[in-house]
């Protein structure tokens, strides 16, 4: 039998295929439930760490930049992403404040701060000191970030009260989006391929 | 042909780093996680955290999910309400965008997930691609219906303000977001895999 690295197993039916080579865009499906085995990378290791540093960028602007604001007589009222997590501390919902807070907030955080050590080492051609654990942590939270729903969240809210009030959305909200394609792009998909590429 | 399984060939999947493992082995060789055959208890769990969420999907649309104070009163609103408001005010793209991230999402991963789990448990070797394709679905929608959540915060964060009036989360929602973490729960501890382990050797 081949070496169990050259071996994929499908996730949602077991059936086990040999790894294939892929070329750009295509695609490998399980032949029995049709699953996606494998998918091409959409970016080189070296651009992943380019990517990441972008990232901090937009967490740092996202910490103190508002997403939304509103203008009444006069007077702009912005609301970040911190604010907006808190306002549901007010009433009986502060449970609810922890899981936004955990979900748009901490998870993000985490997960570009362990993208940062992971690739600036792997930059290097190095396992990162807790690669293995680092790694596990990212498959583990990144069911959990919601930053696109967050998004999608402001959209209809900017929406919902125009018409009555005016709202503006502002650079926090472009800062937002591009955060959230950046994570999904990373963490979701091309991180995983350091487990095959580093020594 | 169909392909061996990784049962057949004394392998198992490692759920963290996708390595193809040895079955007599216990720990991933490469990310030293546990190793399962299936998701332990994958269909009890399954059933109980997703009753969970159905019994508190109830009050999340019965009870008010916001509070707003102005000139005009104070009203409360559910989710339903918001949606017909915004329907009668003509933003109907906007009510339906509520609507299926509110109602629609649920309501399809409580019917897909019952099905799996029913026809998992009576051991059905009908439609399994079109079962497991179901759900990747349910992976898929898996936390839209978080929306009216953070609506809510944001909301609550911008209008505060005296002219305005106020507004208040109110516990409606917080069984809302409830739903969504117990059916993203209830997702995840069903295995897919089960769906094709009815299926009869094929030497
Ligand atoms: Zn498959
Ligand atoms: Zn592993």
């Amino acid at each position: 039998m081949s070496e169990l690295s050259d071996l994929i197993i499908c996730e949602y039916c077991d059936a086990v295929y040999q790894r294939p080579r892929l070329h750009a865009h295509q695609r490998a499906n399980c032949r029995r439930c049709g699953g996606v085995l494998a998918r091409p990378h959409l970016f080189h290791v070296d651009h992943l760490l380019a990517l990441c540093l972008t990232a901090v960028l937009l967490v740092v602007f996202l910490g103190v930049s508002p997403v939304l604001v509103i203008q009444t007589q006069g007077q702009a009222h912005p609301a970040t992403l911190f604010d907006a997590v808190w306002a549901l501390t007010r009433g009986p919902t502060d449970l609810l404040a922890l899981v936004a807070g955990f979900s748009v907030i901490l998870v993000p955080l985490v997960q570009v701060a362990l993208m940062s050590w992971i690739l600036g080492f792997a930059h290097f051609r190095q396992k990162a000191p807790g690669f293995r654990g680092c790694m596990r942590t990212l498959t583990s939270l990144s069911p959990w970030s919601m930053l696109e729903v967050f998004l999608l969240g402001a959209l209809v809210t900017v929406f919902k009260i125009t018409g009555r009030i005016e709202v503006l959305p502002t650079l926090g909200l472009a800062a937002l989006a591009g955060l959230s394609l950046l994570i999904i792009g990373m963490a979701g998909r091309d991180i995983h391929r350091l487990w095959d590429e580093l020594p | 042909m169909t392909p061996p399984t990784a049962d057949e060939l004394g392998l198992r999947l490692c759920h963290h780093c996708r390595l193809a493992c040895d079955a007599t082995a216990q720990h991933c060789p490469r990310c030293n996680t546990w190793l399962h055959r299936r998701k332990h208890n994958s269909i009890a769990r399954a059933w109980a955290l997703m009753m969970t969420a159905l019994i508190l999907y109830i009050p999340a649309n019965v009870l008010p999910i916001m509070h707003t104070s102005s000139f005009t009163g104070d009203s409360d609103t559910t989710i339903l309400g918001s949606v017909v408001t915004l329907w009668l005010d003509g933003a109907w793209d906007i009510a339906l965008i509520i609507f299926i991230a509110s109602v629609g999402v649920p309501v399809t991963k409580f019917l897909v997930l019952g099905l799996l789990l029913l026809t998992v448990g009576r051991g059905s070797e009908r439609s399994r691609r079109d079962r497991t394709r179901l759900y990747r679905g349910l992976e898929l929608i898996g936390y839209w219906s978080m929306l009216d959540v953070f609506v809510a915060g944001l909301l609550v964060a911008l209008v505060q303000f005296g002219a305005l009036g106020s507004i208040e989360p109110r516990i409606g929602i917080l069984y809302f977001g409830l739903v969504v973490v117990l059916t993203m729960l209830a997702t995840m501890s069903f295995d897919p895999r089960l769906i094709w382990d009815t299926e009869p050797h094929h030497e």
